[in-house]
């Protein structure tokens, strides 16, 4: 009988399982034929924590991130958010959509003014719209439209809209998807300086696997649908990291490369 | 320089006027049967001079517009129920599928038992020529608004108010306005044959109050500013559907 260690999980997914009715046409005469999408996941994440999700595309990481997000309900077992079950959407648990999430009859500002719409001293609300924008280096297109912004300004958009409300958990996928090298490398070093800043639970899905070693405080790699957790890693070296000279985190690389099925590390 | 998209259109219709004068001439029909461009241009002139080509325009608007701005007003809220509720939508939608092909002219007799005599008659057909394709395509707008929209209103804390402020209705918009100038055609289109009873103004009725008195250069005169009149129609929706907060549809797509 040892002393009980409570750690504080933020988040806390217990023995979750998701299944969707299968309608595929050579299955949809019999019923209740189900796709098991995720099985027996079972993970906990610290508050302030950056995570990382990998997986092979169509496995079910952003069915994942959805439960978190409350837009889908667990087939079994849940997921707790400090100790609470998730009920549904919250604003303190904001999602940053893939295919982005910005709605596009209204400008830049109006969807950062989103968040914080509820704010009664109209100059605080302002000035936190303001500081927002100009965070993501937005400023001078505050009114642009979203169809008038390239894809990494639309990513930043989102970004600004998500920081404005103050959330406790920031729930991004695939948030830089589609956008060119470059645009990439620099919104993710974004998103690592603003975690660094602000220190709140962020959990970002990439298929990159760069990506997670380079951002991750944890980075979790999934397996083919149904999804089982494969790897639960800690990482606990500093940032900024560098892939090319850290032994520990170049093996872990293949090590990641293989367990997706790719041999050779690229 | 050449403007193949003011020229072409201009064309046609020059052409279409020299083969309606060379009917005229030699096919041997009498002018009464087929009024020569000339007679029918001077007609035009007579009939907006004496004011009678006003009157009878301004009362088919009117009837027009009563009608349209009624379906309207009914049928965006009630499309935007059926395209949020599913259980509004098998409540009404077999009721409005049905009902939608039956022709308003078909409603004639009962329109007049109902009615009596006068605008409103007409005004109730033009209202269900118009309403039924209103409600349909804004339930079906609804419908394909993104599902990502709807989860951020979720995710933002949205009331069911700001939902349908917000998310549902300039959503729509793109869809709406296109639906808008379909429908002011089809009521257009009604109202003339609506005016051929049971009123004593409008375009249609003057059309059929000019047979009746074998003035088919009248009768000419009636259908060219019918013509002319639903074009206009069009203009005045399609701009509508440009106003920029508007079109965000068509330059996101
Ligand atoms: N609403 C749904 N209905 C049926 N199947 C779904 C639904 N959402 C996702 N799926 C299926 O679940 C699997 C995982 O999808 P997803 O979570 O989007 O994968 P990814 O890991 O690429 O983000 C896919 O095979 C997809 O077809
Ligand atoms: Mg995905």
């Amino acid at each position: 009988m040892g002393t009980i260690v409570k750690i504080m999980s933020h988040i806390h997914i217990k023995n979750l399982n998701k299944s969707y009715l299968d309608r595929s046409p050579n299955t949809a005469n019999k019923k209740d034929h189900r796709i098991s999408v995720l099985e027996n996941v079972n993970l906990e994440f610290e508050d302030g924590e950056m995570v990382c999700i990998l997986g092979p595309s169509g496995c079910g990481k952003s069915t994942l991130l959805k439960m978190i997000a409350g837009f889908e309900k667990p087939t079994s077992g849940e997921v707790l958010i400090d100790g609470q079950p998730i009920e549904g959407p919250r604003s303190d648990n904001i999602f940053v959509f893939q295919h982005s999430g910005l709605l596009p009859w209204m400008t830049v500002w109006e969807n950062v003014e989103l968040g914080v719409r509820h704010l009664t001293d109209t100059e605080k609300k302002k000035s936190r719209i303001k500081e927002h924008i100009n965070m993501v280096e937005l400023t001078g297109f505050e009114y642009h439209y979203p169809h008038q912004l390239s894809g990494g300004m639309l990513r930043r958009a989102e970004l600004a809209r998500a920081l404005a409300v103050n959330p406790n958990t920031l729930i991004m996928d695939e948030p830089f998807s589609g956008l060119d090298f470059l645009t990439h490398m620099k919104i993710r070093e974004e998103v690592v300086n603003m975690h660094e800043l602000i220190k709140k639970t962020t959990l970002v899905v990439t298929h990159d696997i760069d990506d997670a070693l380079i951002m991750g405080d944890r980075i979790i790699v999934m397996s083919d649908r149904p999804a089982q957790v494969k790897l639960e890693q800690k990482l606990d070296c500093g940032r900024p990291r560098n892939l090319g000279e850290d032994k520990e985190l170049k093996v872990l690389r293949d090590e990641i490369f293989f367990m997706l099925g790719v041999s050779y590390a690229v | 320089m050449f403007r193949k998209e003011i020229i072409l259109p201009i064309l046609t219709f020059v052409c279409i006027v020299i083969i309606w004068e060379l009917i005229t001439r030699y096919s041997g029909w009498s002018h009464q049967v087929f009024p020569s461009p000339l007679s029918v241009l001077l007609s035009l002139q007579e009939l907006a001079s004496n004011g009678n080509l006003l009157k009878h325009s301004v009362a088919s608007l009117f009837r027009v517009s009563m009608g349209f701005a009624l379906a309207v007003i009914l049928g965006l809220p009630i499309g935007i129920v059926l395209g949020l509720s599913k259980t509004a939508k098998y409540l009404f939608n077999p009721l409005f599928q049905f009902l939608r092909p039956i022709s308003p002219l078909a409603w004639i007799p009962l329109a007049m038992l109902w009615f009596g005599i006068g605008d409103l008659p007409a005004v109730f057909l033009i209202f269900l020529s118009s309403f039924f394709p209103m409600v349909v395509s804004t339930s079906t707008a609804v419908e394909s608004i993104k599902p990502t929209f709807f989860q951020v209103a979720a995710n933002f804390n949205f009331s069911r108010y700001e939902t349908i402020t917000k998310i549902v209705m300039p959503a729509i918009i793109p869809e709406v306005t296109t639906a808008l100038r379909i429908t002011i055609t089809i009521a257009w289109l009604v109202v003339v044959a609506a005016e051929m009873i049971a009123v004593q103004s409008g375009l249609g009725y003057m059309i059929l109050d000019s047979r009746n008195a074998l003035r088919m250069d009248y009768v000419m005169v009636g259908m060219i500013v019918i013509g002319i009149i639903g074009l206009l129609l069009d203009l005045i929706m399609q701009l509508l559907g440009n106003i920029e907060s508007t079109a965000w549809g068509r330059l996101s797509k």
